[in-house]
Order: structure tokens, then sequence, then C-alpha cells
């Protein structure tokens, strides 16, 4: 009798290496923090919370390997011993969509991009449960803010990559569509090494594994919520942590 | 529009009858400035004669506009794609501007003879630096934002040209095409000056040389309507091209 092997969904698990940031940045004669250690755990989320202007985006950004313009001294590595390069799905602040292209082509881009045949069956799936199948063929000019953030999601989890740096990705979103929204980025990135810079500390009490706060040119770890990530909405324990974060991010100074 | 359409026709006709008014009362000799009524008829009159030459014209016109323009956007894509080229060729591609080509209109034409190619050459020439630095300068420019997501889903970097870069530069392309529409007939006309046996340049020196200054002003106003009605016509391509790049 032929062994067959068990069916396995279209997407193979893929777990994300830990990862580490440790060094210092400045920009010019300003520091934007000095002697910081950034350590995202394999296949969890990790929330990068702090006030606007600290140097969230520009951590995010040399962990991706793009050019910040920040002179940075240390050492950035992924803890199994693999280079970054090719590993990383990243998802700036602005959701950088082209203009030319509809949503469905905008969502389709990696694939374009490295020239091979977009998976057309898995994009107009994810498009449907961003809730954004009624806005395929439209393009960008033509969506609200919050369709063009969620365009800009999925066209990130197109990437499938193990490492996934998302910054702010659902600033733009109402309540209700950003706890949606979180489910099922949580459920879609399982196993995935996640960054998450963010101004919610809902949202980093929710999602995070790990939690840091950049104030003051340092970098500091915050206790997350007791059980693990993805946490219920009315979670006691997280809702006390998110307290927690507010009060520490309005005492500093 | 219809409004602007209006406002248009109407300014010109007041400069028709200030044109009249000018020649009537300075009487001034038909062979010096001819009133726009002896111009229309002169026009009537040769109307044959005018079309065929302005047809020349615009066959040079035409096929030095495409030419120069498929120059351009092959230089500028080359240029995009090798750095090392662009240090090469960037400078010598200015110091071609420091050469006017009126300068060279007369070198062209004994060598290309007095046929349309030395005239579309001509327009070739006139036309390609602004379509190049254009389209150059566009490709120069992609928002950064763009080719770091593009880096981080590893694009090859051909399809990173053609996808993102090409498509981004469509509007300033669309500009240096619109400046290529206005500078075309300039060029294919120059080249007529110098020498040729037929087109609108040729007919307007030939009419001047002739005291028919009313033919002379005849064949002038067609250049003009013809440049003007290839600018809208480039201009509105240039406006679909750049709408729907942006
Ligand atoms: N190229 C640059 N040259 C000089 N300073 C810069 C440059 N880019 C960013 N900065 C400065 O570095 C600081 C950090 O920027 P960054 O984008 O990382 O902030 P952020 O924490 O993500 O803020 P926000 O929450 O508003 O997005 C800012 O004060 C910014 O002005
Ligand atoms: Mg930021």
């Amino acid at each position: 009798m032929p062994v067959f092997p068990a069916p396995t969904s279209r997407i193979p698990p893929v777990t994300g290496p830990a990862i580490r940031l440790a060094g210092t940045a400045r920009f010019g004669t300003a520091t934007l923090f000095r002697d910081a250690v950034l350590e995202l755990l394999p296949g969890t989320w990790t929330c990068l919370l702090g006030p606007s202007g600290v140097g969230k985006s520009t951590a995010l950004r040399l962990i991706a390997g793009l050019d910040t313009g920040a002179d940075f001294q240390g050492d950035i590595k992924a803890l199994d011993g693999s280079p970054l390069t090719g590993r990383v799905a990243y998802m700036a602040q602005s959701d950088l969509l082209l203009p030319w292209l509809d949503l469905r082509g905008n969502v389709a881009l990696g694939a374009r991009l490295r020239g091979s045949p977009p998976d057309w069956p898995r994009i107009d799936a994810l498009i449907d449960r961003l809730g954004l199948a009624a806005h395929a063929r439209k393009r960008p000019a033509s969506l609200s803010g919050g369709q063009r953030q969620r365009t800009a999601l999925a066209r990130t989890l197109m990437e499938n990559k193990a490492i996934v740096l998302l910054d702010e990705p659902f600033s733009a979103l109402d309540a209700r569509t950003r706890a949606d929204m979180q489910d099922l980025a949580a459920e879609t990135l399982a196993g995935r090494t996640v960054l998450m810079v963010t101004h919610d500390p809902g949202e980093a009490a929710r999602l995070g594994a790990r939690i840091y706060l950049m104030e003051n040119n340092t970098l500091t770890q915050h206790p997350p919520p007791a059980g693990h990530p993805i946490r219920a909405i009315d979670d006691p324990e997280m809702l006390a942590c998110q307290a927690a974060l507010l009060l520490q991010l309005r005492a500093a100074t | 529009m219809s409004r602007r359409l209006l406002v248009s026709l109407l300014v010109a006709t007041l400069l028709l009858l200030l044109w009249q008014a000018l020649v009537t009362l300075a009487d001034l000799p038909p062979f010096i400035l001819p009133g726009p009524w002896r111009v229309a008829k002169a026009l009537a009159q040769n109307a044959d004669l005018i079309l065929w030459h302005a047809g020349v014209t615009l066959v040079e016109v035409v096929i030095g506009l495409t030419l120069g323009t498929l120059l351009g956007i092959a230089t500028a894509l080359g240029l995009a794609a090798s750095p090392v080229a662009r240090q090469l060729v960037r400078p010598a591609l200015i110091l071609t501007q420091a050469l006017p080509v009126f300068a060279l209109a007369p070198i062209l034409t004994l060598w290309l003879g007095y046929g349309i190619w030395s005239k579309i050459l001509i327009a070739v020439l006139i036309i390609y630096f602004p379509v190049t630095s254009a389209f150059s300068d566009g490709l120069a420019a992609t928002p950064k934002g763009w080719l770091d997501l593009a880096r981080t889903m590893q694009a090859r970097p051909h399809h990173m040209l053609w996808r993102i870069r090409v498509p981004a530069a469509m509007p300033a392309l669309a500009s240096g095409l619109r400046l290529a529409a206005v500078y075309a007939p300039i060029g294919a006309v120059i080249g007529e000056w110098v020498g040729a046996s037929q087109g609108l340049g040729y007919l307007m020196l030939l009419a001047n040389g002739r005291a028919k200054t009313d033919l002379m002003f005849a064949a002038l106003a067609v250049l003009a309507l013809m440049t003007l009605v290839l600018y809208r016509a480039v201009g509105a391509g240039c406006d679909r091209l750049a709408s729907r790049f942006s």
C-alpha cells in the first residue's frame, strides 16, 4: 500500500527565526537610541510603542535592511544564523500603493516584481477576507484611507515571509475593522516572527508576546499580559496591561 | 470648455479687426503688411499649393517627432538601466545642447541633401534632448518608498524598471512630449529655410523673395494652425498618459 502524505494546506507552515537588534542609532549628532537591545522571539509578535518621532520606524527599517539615513553602530541578525535578506516582508507606515494598478494588481505586486505568475485564487480569497472584494478593480485614488491600508496589508500578507515588519498597519481603520484585521493578521501570520510598530496600547496588549517601549533614547521592555496572543478584547489582564502602558507613555518626559 | 472656445474666438476676431484697422488707417502697402482679408484671399487662391507644401512639412514633423521620441525614450531607458552609461553619456548629452541646431542645419543639409531627411534629422535633433532629459529625470526620481518596497520584495532589476520606474516616469515623459510637439515644426521649418524645394518654410521664403507677402502670411497662418493642432493632439494624448499613471 502506498503511503499518501497527510493533506497539507496550500501555504506550508513557516516558523520565523529569532531576531536581535543591538546598537546605537544617530542622525548626525542627535542620538535616536543608545545601546538598545530589541529581541524578537521566534514565531511570535513583538510590539513597539513610543511617542511620535522617537525612532520606531527607523528601527524597523534597519531590520528590513533598508537605507534609513541614520548612522547605526551595532548588530542586527537572525539568531538561526541565516541572513535576513529575502526573508522579510515590510509594510511601511504609508501604504505605498502604485496609483496605476488596481487594488488586485497592487496585492499581486510582489509576484510580478519577482517575475513569477501571481497566485490569483489566493489573492482573490485574501481580498475577499479583508472585505475588499467589491473594490478589487478600483485604483488607489478611489479607495478610502482604511481600504488603502488594508490593501497594503494584503500585499504584505501575500509575501508569505517568515519575518514580517508592520509599521502601524491598522492606524487608519475604524475600531471594529481594526479588531477584525488584528484577528486576521494574527491567524494568517501564525508562526511568523512579527514586529509591529503601533501607537495603540490596546493593540500592543492584545497582540504582543513581547512589548517594547521606546522613549528618551532608550528601549525598555514592558511585561505583556498573561496568556497567549491573540487575547480577547475583554480579557481583564489585557485591559490592565493596556492601562499600564498608557500610564507609562504619559509618565515619560 | 465651450466658454473658453467662445473667448478665444472673440479674442481672435478682435485681433483680426485690429490688424485690418492698422493696415487701413496707416495705409500700409500690401507688400509690407497685407490685411487679413488679402491674406485670406491669397489662402483661397493658392489653397492647393499651400496644402501640398503643408503636407510635406507635416510628414517631416510627424516622422521627426516619432523618431525623436523613440530615440529619446530608448536613450533614457538605457541611461536608467546602466549607471555607468549615465555617467558617461549625461555630460555628452548636455554638451550637445550647447551646439545650436540652427548652426548645424546647413551642414546637415549638405550631408543629407535637399530632401525631407535633412529636415527630419533637424527635428529629431531638436526634440531629442527635451524628451531624453524629461524621461530620464522622471526615471531617476522614482519615489524612494516604492523602490524600498520593491527591494524588500526582491524585485529583479528589469522588473523594477518596467513595473515601477517606467510607469512612475510617465507624467515626466508626457511633459517632455508636449515640448517636443512644439519644437518639432520649428526644426522642420529651419531645415526648409536652409535648403529645400518643398515645404511651408520653403514656400514662405519663396513668397517673401517675390514680395508676395500675402502668400507668405497665408503659409505662416497654416503653419501656426498645424502647430497648434499638433500641440493640442499630443497634449490630449499626454494628459491621458499622465492621468493613467498617477
Ligand atoms: N533622513 C533623516 N535625516 C535626519 N533625521 C531623520 C531622518 N529620518 C528621520 N529622521 C528623524 O528621526 C526621528 C525618528 O524618525 P522615525 O520615523 O523613526 O520616528 P517614529 O518613531 O516612527 O515616529 P512616528 O510615530 O511619528 O512614525 C524623527 O525625529 C525624524 O525627524
Ligand atoms: Mg513611524
